[in-house]
């Protein structure tokens, strides 16, 4: 048996092997079909100042090798998460990670300044990447000093492990990962998910509520690598790769590009069990290469 | 309601009915152990194989659950890539299955319970009638189609109870939809179960309303995982604001929705 744990930071993660924010829930949902304890990290819903309802249905159309999902950032807020979910899953043996998103800076900072007590959240994940929101959200995360802003801003309120989620809805996505590092990030997480459009033809309507929505989903796959590896190589601080990881295999392309450690989110969707067999297979992978740890492979890639 | 644990499984294909020219009767072994218990009303998130471009799993109502033969039948309509792969399944072939998810139908001990049914949305009646009709009651079936062709599973209905017809063409039954038949507008029956299209659901709700009785319906909001993560099958709620159909539903009671009826 290797050893599966890295860093990100200060934090510990028992393997490289998290799920995604929105894609799993409190992961309570899976807990009839795996043990959460054996995943890497939970990060949790989208978790903003305010209940918010998200935008109306539909909400989701099937693309192919992916989907389009315009949510909203639907949750009842952090004060309900503090009180009611964070008591229930507190107990797992895992990093719990909260996304945190918001339409102001003042309210990211709110979210950051009431988690920062809580013993058992591992970290936080400034989530400024969500394409479905119309004020905040991705807006800050498409220029630097909106990037920079936001981060500085939560870095103060926040004093453990800090991960900022990053959009692939730039043009260079290696400036908007600097000016995150030079604001505070522990961790760059990317990628959010791809601004897309899908068109009812017969009906001739957009799919999708909001018209536009975040493209997730195996089809994102080789751009979301080629984006890790970019900013594995314009930064110091660990990447955390995703886009539309769908097993084991999928996972260390992204760590052999220089992801520390990975998140699954579409996937989640489709094989509930992924993230387990998942860490399986990294752990035979290891073996089958005669290697004993997850960090030689980081950014092994032989180019 | 009880939760039923979700359960992912494989299942053998041992039968694939052909039902008219665009619907399938699969019915389904697990390929080892029993099947879990599941509720009439409740549904199933069915990997697609030998489906190039498709990706999510189809959600499927559970029409019957066979516990002598251990079998899950699930009706499916050919309406597009993925539900064509399900519908050309040939036996001996394996399927993965999620179930038992969601809320299902209530139970009514009290009253006639009206189970009306349109096209595909007939599935999950066949389960709640068999089980009304296990546990004493007498269920009364009201079941619409566009053509006698469409007519799904008709023996099945008969052997559980009193069934009433409305084609859209009046090539059985009474000629029309199902809100023109007269077992539904005479308003003799203390609930009402319904399943079927959206525009049929709705017009059935509108007349329970008028009428004053208990309604539920099975909603069939696109969804992505089935579970209550990724929050896309949502419906507007009087109570709680948006909730997932997958997990509150996919039957809900009329009052709680914010249908304009």
């Amino acid at each position: 048996m290797a050893n599966l744990s890295v860093n990100i930071g200060n934090l510990r993660l028992k393997n490289p092997v998290m799920t995604a924010s929105g894609t799993f829930g409190y992961g309570e949902e899976f807990a009839d079909l795996i043990d959460l304890n054996q995943l890497g990290g939970i990060i949790v819903k989208g978790t903003t100042r305010m209940p918010r309802q998200g935008n109306p249905y539909p909400r989701m159309v099937e693309t192919p090798s992916g989907m389009l999902n315009a949510v909203g950032l639907q949750n009842k807020g952090v004060d309900h998460f503090v009180e009611h979910i964070y008591p229930r899953i507190c107990g797992l043996d895992t990093a719990i990670i909260v996304n945190v998103s918001g339409s102001t800076i003042d309210d990211y900072v709110a979210v950051c300044e009431r988690l920062n007590p809580l013993d058992k959240v591992a970290a936080v994940e400034i989530n400024i990447s969500c394409p479905n929101v119309k004020q905040g959200g991705m807006t800050f995360g498409t220029t630097c000093t909106g990037a920079q802003s936001v981060v500085s801003a939560c870095r103060k309120a926040y004093d453990g492990t800090m991960i900022v989620k990053l959009t692939p809805n730039v043009t260079d996505v290696t400036e908007i990962a600097r000016a995150a590092q030079e604001a505070g990030a522990d961790a760059l997480s990317l990628t959010n998910t791809f601004l897309g459009m899908a068109i009812d033809v017969e009906r001739q309507t957009p799919c999708l509520s909001t018209i536009t929505g975040g493209l997730s989903g195996p089809c994102i796959r080789p751009i979301a690598v080629r984006m890790v590896w970019q900013v594995a190589k314009a930064v110091n601080v660990p990447v955390i790769g995703l886009g539309g990881i769908m097993n084991g295999r999928d996972a260390l392309e992204f760590i052999l590009a220089g992801a520390t450690a990975v998140q699954f989110g579409t996937a989640n969707f489709v094989d509930p069990q992924a993230t387990i067999k998942a860490i399986g297979y990294i752990n035979d992978y290891l073996d089958r290469h005669g290697l004993d740890s997850v960090p030689q492979l980081i950014g092994a890639l032989k180019a | 309601m009880t939760e039923n644990k979700k359960h992912i499984l494989d299942f053998t294909v041992r039968q694939n009915l052909r039902l008219g020219t665009n619907y399938a009767l699969l019915k389904l072994m697990p390929t080892g152990g029993q099947l879990p218990p599941c509720e009439p009303g409740q549904f199933a998130q069915v990997l697609v194989p030998n489906s190039k471009n498709t990706f999510l799993r189809r959600p499927i109502s559970i029409c019957n659950i066979d516990p002598n033969e251990n079998l899950l039948w699930l009706l499916v309509r050919r309406a597009g890539e993925g539900t064509a792969a399900l519908c050309d399944l040939h036996e001996g072939e394996t399927l993965n299955v999620m179930l038992p998810l969601g809320h299902g139908f209530t139970l009514h001990r009290d009253g006639t319970t009206l189970l009306v049914g349109g096209g595909v949305g007939v599935a999950p009646l066949l389960m709640l009638g068999k089980v009304l009709k296990e546990q004493g009651m007498q269920p009364e079936f009201l079941l619409g189609a566009r053509t006698e062709n469409d007519l799904l599973m008709l023996d099945k209905f008969n052997e559980l109870g009193p069934v009433h017809i409305t084609t859209d063409d009046g090539s059985a039954g009474v000629h029309g939809v199902v809100t023109r038949h007269p077992v539904l507008t005479g308003g003799n029956m203390a609930h009402i179960a319904c399943c079927g299209p959206m525009p049929m659901m709705r017009a059935v709700a509108a007349l329970a309303r008028q009428q004053g009785i208990d309604c539920e319906v099975s909603l069939e909001n696109l969804m992505a995982c089935g579970m209550g993560a990724c929050l896309c099958c949502v419906e507007d709620t009087a109570d709680a604001g948006n909730v997932c159909v997958c997990t509150e539903g996919p039957v809900f009671n009329i009052n709680r929705l914010k249908w304009q009826i």
